[in-house]
């Protein structure tokens, strides 16, 4: 029986938009930045002012060139198309696109789980402005008043998308978080859906077993976090399910998600969908990547997530713990893979690297990003050598996140984070035993539970300075 | 004297570029009205650009090899800060925040603009009645039409006013005015001349070209706007073309084709002005072969399907959310669909529908399609011809100038005035229109000159050899 009941699959593919990291956008040379004062990163072009022409940025066509490769793609000759259609926010009231000849297209993606996804094309185009509904419910119709910033027009986008072949909202999730990481990782994106600089879209159907033809797609829009892609497949599946199974059909159409709610509606049906009347752009001329930047751009590309995933997995040596896999996966996601390594690499144990920088490390992000590798392989030093007690170093850590990196010794000098000499904590466990003689008499009999009790208050009377290993052995060694 | 020898005498200091701005600017306030070739004199800006050019002049700098030469713009050629309205209610109104790369090169030749000329709405039909502004006159015979849909920039020509302007070409644009209003026109290859700032119809089509009363005057002209451009992707890579320097290498020794297809369904007046066109090139040592190229009368029809579906999109803009006219309504489609019925007139509307569907699914392929394999079909065709002659000539317009009104009503035989013009647009190619007779009622007789793409410098050569033996 299948996660939706019964015979029931559901099939998923998944269209991404992620924009480009270019210094300008896709076909004039406006700042292609994210945050500035509306309608300030505009000219001429982008804004489709009449007489004015687009020229191809070959920085676009790079980083296009990179994702196609990452994913495995063919890159192929390709020609621009003009995709017509009237909405405020298209400066020229049609959107240069690509069409029946994309830049990359017959690629695949592979998950961690083993599954392969294909990647039928990712081509490039531009963005729209952003549109912002004043009154009503914040859509266009019933507003009262729409307010257009144009920043965003001519922004380079590429869209990825993928083969009908995910078959659950964890793998539609996986699917993401892993396209995310290869657009991280190619340089190409800095993948923030939160800022929507990549956005996901589903396309998502159900069937009763997997020999049974495909069912009718709904596409479901505003995906804008790795949680709502799978919150929103399970919920459009279920929907889709229960309608067949009272009887009803599915009809074609494009559906809102909404986080609040947890549930999709109509957003167009097919029949109010556009004719978007696509034709050969004659303001541009065919784009033809040489093989030569082909084969640079392949050469330049740092290793891919899977690659790494399996590096790493590597250097946590034998049969690595169920967890450890996991936390690999998520290290690897975050891009914080590299500061596992670099702290193996300097000595630390793996099972220690691999778990401060899940536990602790992910906890920091975004700003975690910024900290040099060698200043956290430093740190996780200093605590495996004994200098600094678990607690200490996870404090120390903050604060080199907070400012960006610097010298875990100065800034554990700076908070008084003394190694404490073994004389220091004799007359600390003296206090602590005198104080409390029934428990010790329970834990010199065999009551090994009570190690705990009073680790807890030896820590408490030091405030957190003592170093655990070393508070362990001396309570083993005056039990005799 | 010509453009070339104003500019001589005003860099020389012979003649003040003030002097010969104000006589312009004098012309045109006496002789435009009955001819309305202007929608807006730049009176003002005009004559502080002839200041500066003769302060320049003064303090020993060279202000370019068009110095001081009066020029119109035809009304869909974008100048920062001055009206462009493509002679269109939807653009009244309207300043460019920048400059054509054809405007800045004119600047940096040293021409003063004194003007933008009236045109059919966005370059749409063949005798500027289509303009919001009302219809040019033509300055043979102001019954008549000057041509279109550069007819303002022909007339200002042929009537003197100016001795220089530009227009664009899409179908015929500035070949058809130009033989209509008796002046030379030129449409380069496409890509000689940035369309950056044109203000687009069909920008598959599209091309800049001169207007001027002698063949030498528009090589000088071709020559300072041409060149390869940055901004504009279909723009040529190689170097303007040195023009001036070949107008007297001579034809002999060019074989010449006399193209039968492009006197088809023309009156006899201008069949035998072309074939005495003929006799002119045989009698300076030309080779003349009568080639047939019966693929050319499919140009028309795939005309009419690719330039409104270009037109439908490129059009499609003007929305009234960012500039221009708007027309206030309920919501934004109510406010685009108010805006679009008031600003445009029935010929643009008429090719925004014809284009729409021309490319709408399931008929795509049928219409659009169809004329794209018939363009290439055209091309191929020309290829072939150009194996067996260097150039073709034939007519440029079936017909004189005909009488205001004519034809408006008829968009079909409206259409067909550009018969002989449009196939060089689809090919890409280079063609001008030299004025070489007279007809019955006096009026003047074109033939066109066709060249395979970037052959400029022949197309003038036998431009001036045709030109020397006119009787017109």
């Amino acid at each position: 029986m299948s996660a939706l009941g019964g015979d029931w699959e559901m099939v998923v593919g998944l269209e991404v938009h992620t924009e480009l990291r270019t210094d300008t956008k896709l076909f004039c040379g406006c700042a292609n930045h994210f945050g500035s004062e509306p309608n300030t990163n505009i000219c001429p072009v982008c804004m489709g002012l009449p007489g004015s022409l687009p020229v191809l940025n070959a920085g676009a066509v790079e980083l296009a060139i990179r994702i196609g490769t990452a994913l495995h793609c063919e890159v192929r000759p390709s020609t621009f198309h003009r995709k017509n259609y009237f909405y405020p926010d298209q400066p020229k009231d049609y959107q240069i696109s690509q069409y029946d000849e994309p830049i990359n297209a017959e690629g695949y993606l592979d998950l961690p789980d083993g599954s392969r996804v294909r990647i039928e094309r990712a081509h490039l185009e531009e963005d729209t402005g952003k549109t912002t509904h004043l009154g009503g419910t914040g859509r266009i119709h019933g507003s009262q008043e729409s307010m257009v910033d144009y920043n965003r027009a001519g922004v380079p986008l590429v869209e990825i998308v993928s083969g009908p072949d995910v078959r659950s909202s964890a793998q539609a999730r996986a699917y993401a978080a892993e396209l995310r990481a290869i657009l991280i990782a190619s340089g190409a994106s800095d993948g923030r859906m939160e800022e929507g600089s990549m956005r996901v879209d589903a396309n998502v159907s159900v069937r009763r077993g997997p020999d049974a033809p495909y069912g009718t797609r709904c596409e479901i829009k505003n995906l804008n976090s790795l949680r709502s892609v799978q919150r929103a497949v399970d919920y459009e599946a279920e929907r889709q399910v229960a309608l067949l199974e009272a009887g009803g059909t599915i009809s074609q159409e494009t559906r809102h998600w909404d986080e609040d709610t947890g549930r999709t509606e109509t957003l167009r049906s097919k029949e109010e969908a556009n004719d978007y009347r696509y034709f050969t752009e004659p303001d541009l001329v065919p784009l033809r990547p040489s093989a030569e930047q082909i084969a640079r751009v392949a050469e330049s590309l740092p290793a891919m997530p899977a690659e790494r995933r399996a590096g790493l997995i590597e250097q946590l040596g034998a049969e690595p713990k169920d967890t450890q896999i996991d936390q690999v996966l998520s290290a690897v996601e975050q891009g914080l893979d590299r500061y596992v390594s670099a702290a193996i690499d300097a000595g630390a144990p793996p099972a220690l690297a691999i778990a401060r920088v899940a536990n602790e490390l992910a906890g920091l992000l975004p700003q975690a990003g910024s900290l040099p590798e060698a200043d956290f392989a430093r740190l996780l030093a200093m605590e495996h050598d004994g200098a600094l007690s678990a607690t200490q170093a996870k404090t120390v850590l903050g604060d080199l996140v907070a400012a960006g990196g610097g010298d875990p010794a100065a800034v554990a000098q700076a908070h008084g984070f003394e190694q404490m000499v073994s004389g220091a904590l004799d007359a600390v466990l003296d206090e602590v035993l005198e104080a409390h003689p029934d428990e010790w008499a329970r834990y010199v009999e065999g009551d090994d539970k009570l190690a705990g009790f009073f680790t807890g208050k030896i820590m408490a009377a030091t405030k957190g300075q003592a170093d655990g290993k070393a508070v362990n052995q001396a309570l083993r060694a005056r039990r005799g | 004297m010509s453009v070339a020898e104003l500019a001589v005498a005003i860099r020389s200091g012979e003649r003040s570029a003030r002097e010969v701005t104000e006589a312009t600017l004098a012309t045109i306030a006496t002789d435009d009205p009955s001819l309305h070739a202007f929608v807006d004199v730049q009176i003002d800006q005009a004559l502080e650009r002839a200041d500066s050019i003769d302060a320049a002049v003064a303090r020993g700098e060279d202000p370019g090899v068009l110095a001081g030469v009066p020029l119109a713009l035809k009304d869909n050629l974008c100048q920062h800060g001055e009206l462009t309205s493509c002679a269109s209610k939807i653009l009244q109104g309207w300043r460019p925040p920048y400059d054509a790369t054809v405007v800045s090169k004119l600047r940096e030749a040293g021409v003063v603009v004194v003007g933008k000329t009236n045109m059919d709405e966005f370059a749409m039909g063949s005798s500027t009645e289509n303009s919001a502004y009302g219809p040019t006159r033509n300055p043979r015979d102001p019954s008549r039409v000057p041509g279109g849909s550069s007819g303002g920039s022909a007339a200002a020509v042929a009537a003197s006013m100016v001795p220089l302007s530009l227009g664009s070409d899409t179908g015929g644009s500035i070949r058809q005015p130009a033989a209509l209003c008796g002046v030379v026109g030129v449409k380069p290859t496409y890509g000689l001349v940035s369309r950056y700032g044109l203000v687009a119809f069909a920008s598959s089509l599209d091309q800049i070209g001169p207007f001027a009363t002698t063949v030498a005057d528009a090589a000088l002209l071709l020559e300072v706007i041409s060149g390869h451009d940055p901004r504009d992707s279909t723009s040529l890579p190689e170097e303007a073309p040195s023009l001036v320097a070949h107008l007297d290498d001579g034809v002999a020794g060019l074989r010449v084709g006399l193209c039968t297809d492009l006197l088809d369904g023309c009156d006899d007046e201008v069949v035998h002005a072309v074939r005495r066109a003929a006799e002119v090139f045989a009698g300076q040592g030309a080779e003349i072969v009568e080639i047939a190229i019966p693929e050319l009368r499919f140009g028309l029809s795939a005309y009419y399907l690719l330039a409104p579906a270009e037109a439908s999109s490129n059009l499609a803009r003007y929305d009234g959310v960012r500039y221009g006219v708007r027309v206030e309504a309920g919501d934004v489609e109510a406010m685009n669909v108010a805006t679009r019925t008031a600003g445009f007139g029935d010929e643009v509307k008429r090719r925004i529908m014809l284009g729409t569907y021309a490319l709408s699914a399931g008929y795509f392929d049928a219409y659009y399609g169809q004329a794209q394999r018939t363009r290439t079909m055209i091309i191929e065709a020309f290829d072939r011809a150009y194996g067996q002659v260097d150039l073709l000539l034939g007519a440029t317009t079936p017909t004189t100038a005909f009488e205001l009104g004519a034809k408006i009503d008829d968009p079909m035989a409206m259409y067909l005035s550009d018969v002989c013009t449009i196939p060089s647009n689809l090919a890409g190619h280079p063609a001008m229109s030299v004025p070489f007779a007279r007809g019955a009622e006096g009026l003047p007789i074109g033939v066109q000159l066709l060249g395979p793409g970037r052959s400029e410098e022949r197309l003038f050569t036998a431009a001036t050899v045709l030109e020397a033996g006119a009787s017109s």
